[in-house]
């Protein structure tokens, strides 16, 4: 039991490494996707740990709202792309001034 | 067991991310996360979640991670510089202290007794979960199909522009290459078709004018570009040397019995004008 939520947090810390020190916005955004994935499958140890299915319902949602947010992040993504030609997160700052 | 191949796996793909340069490697590497992921979900008995994980993770969310890739640029690749002086090096130490205090924060607690899925999925995993959803999250659920159109609409206004100058129609294009040839003296014509020889007919090989040379508007801008055009007159000397060769078999050679071998390519050659353009309108569209 302890070696899944173990696994959990480490996935969990390199997708947070990883959305500080990436620059690529897609590849920022695969990390919070791996992020997402490791608390799912702290959701689903715990499900099984307790011998009851709402941690199971509950890593079912986090996955429908995941799919809910990659469309619109690859959607903005590819807008800041059209308008300013690169997927750099450092060169979007005009909100910034 | 299962556990200790694939976490060993799944963290070394996952430190992957971190060092790879290029975006797609990420990609397949969270695929492979993903993918050990599922059957994790499957020795936890979640056989729904391992399903659902492979479909819509791996299906359906990698796939779209990949085609804005391919939308974006396949090779950008991140930028070194920091905006923030120190920033990666601080992000490292701050991480592991937060992994190293995670972790064993974890593994000092006690989790007791696991109870085990047995008895919930007693009828099956899917109708137990189906149970609980449509009862006890119902009102989730309902948000949820909220979320979604609200999340496919906002893809479409994202997605949308606006058209900035009227749509040509058919009359427009054919009244513009006929102004083109009055003014240019562009071909009006469509471009040449590429070349069919005995052993290759793709649109790799260009057709041949009839002094033998390669008809270069006949063949795609992009195939040139990368250099993976076949040489026509090369094509040609095969075709030759295999007449040659039946010539030779048979002990005597009948010209008239075997096909023209080339300068079949009749259509003009248009200028290298008409394949830009014909580029730029596919561009266009």
């Amino acid at each position: 039991m302890t070696q899944y939520i173990v696994l959990s947090a480490i996935l969990f810390t390199i997708g947070c490494v990883g959305v500080l020190t990436r620059r690529n916005a897609i590849v920022v955004f695969m990390c919070v996707e791996l992020m997402l994935n490791a608390c799912n499958l702290a959701f689903v140890a715990f499900a099984r740990q307790h011998g009851n299915l709402d941690g199971q319902i509950t890593a079912f949602f986090v996955m429908v709202v995941a799919a809910a947010e990659v469309v619109i992040g690859l959607a903005i993504i590819m807008t800041i792309f059209r308008t300013r030609r690169s997927a750099s997160v450092d060169d979007a700052s005009l909100l910034k001034y | 067991m299962t556990f200790w191949i694939l976490a060993p796996i799944m963290v070394a793909a996952a430190l992957g991310i971190l060092f790879v340069r290029k975006a797609v490697h990420a990609a397949l590497l969270l695929a492979v996360v993903m993918i050990s992921l599922a059957f994790l979900y499957a020795v936890l008995d979640a056989p729904f979640l391992f399903a659902v994980q492979i479909i819509v993770y791996t299906g359906a969310i990698l796939m779209l991670f990949l085609f804005v890739m391919m939308l974006i640029g396949v090779d950008a690749a991140d930028s070194v510089v920091e905006t923030i002086r120190g920033q990666r090096v601080m992000a490292v130490v701050l991480g592991l202290a937060f992994g190293t205090v995670l972790v064993l924060g974890i593994s000092q607690v006690t989790f007791g007794v696991v109870v085990g899925l047995d008895e919930a999925n007693a009828g099956g995993n899917v109708p137990a979960i189906a149970n609980i959803l449509f009862s006890r999250y119902v009102f989730a659920f309902e948000a949820t199909s909220a979320l979604l159109i609200t999340a496919a609409l906002g893809a479409m206004v994202l997605a949308h522009r606006e058209r900035l100058t009227p749509k040509a129609g058919q009359a427009e294009l054919a009244a513009q290459r006929m102004r083109d040839y009055a003014e240019h003296g562009k071909h009006l014509g469509p471009l040449p078709s590429p070349g069919v020889y005995a052993r290759h007919n793709a649109v790799d090989t260009p057709a041949l004018l009839p002094d033998g040379t390669a008809a270069e508007s006949s063949v795609s801008r992009v195939l040139a570009a990368r250099g993976t055009v076949r040489s026509a007159p090369a094509l040609a000397d095969d075709i030759d040397d295999v007449r040659r060769q039946l010539a030779g078999l048979e002990g005597h050679s009948d010209p008239a019995a075997m096909p023209e071998t080339s300068g079949k390519a009749g259509a003009p050659a248009s200028t290298e004008e008409d394949v830009d353009k014909h580029v730029d309108k596919d561009v266009d569209k």
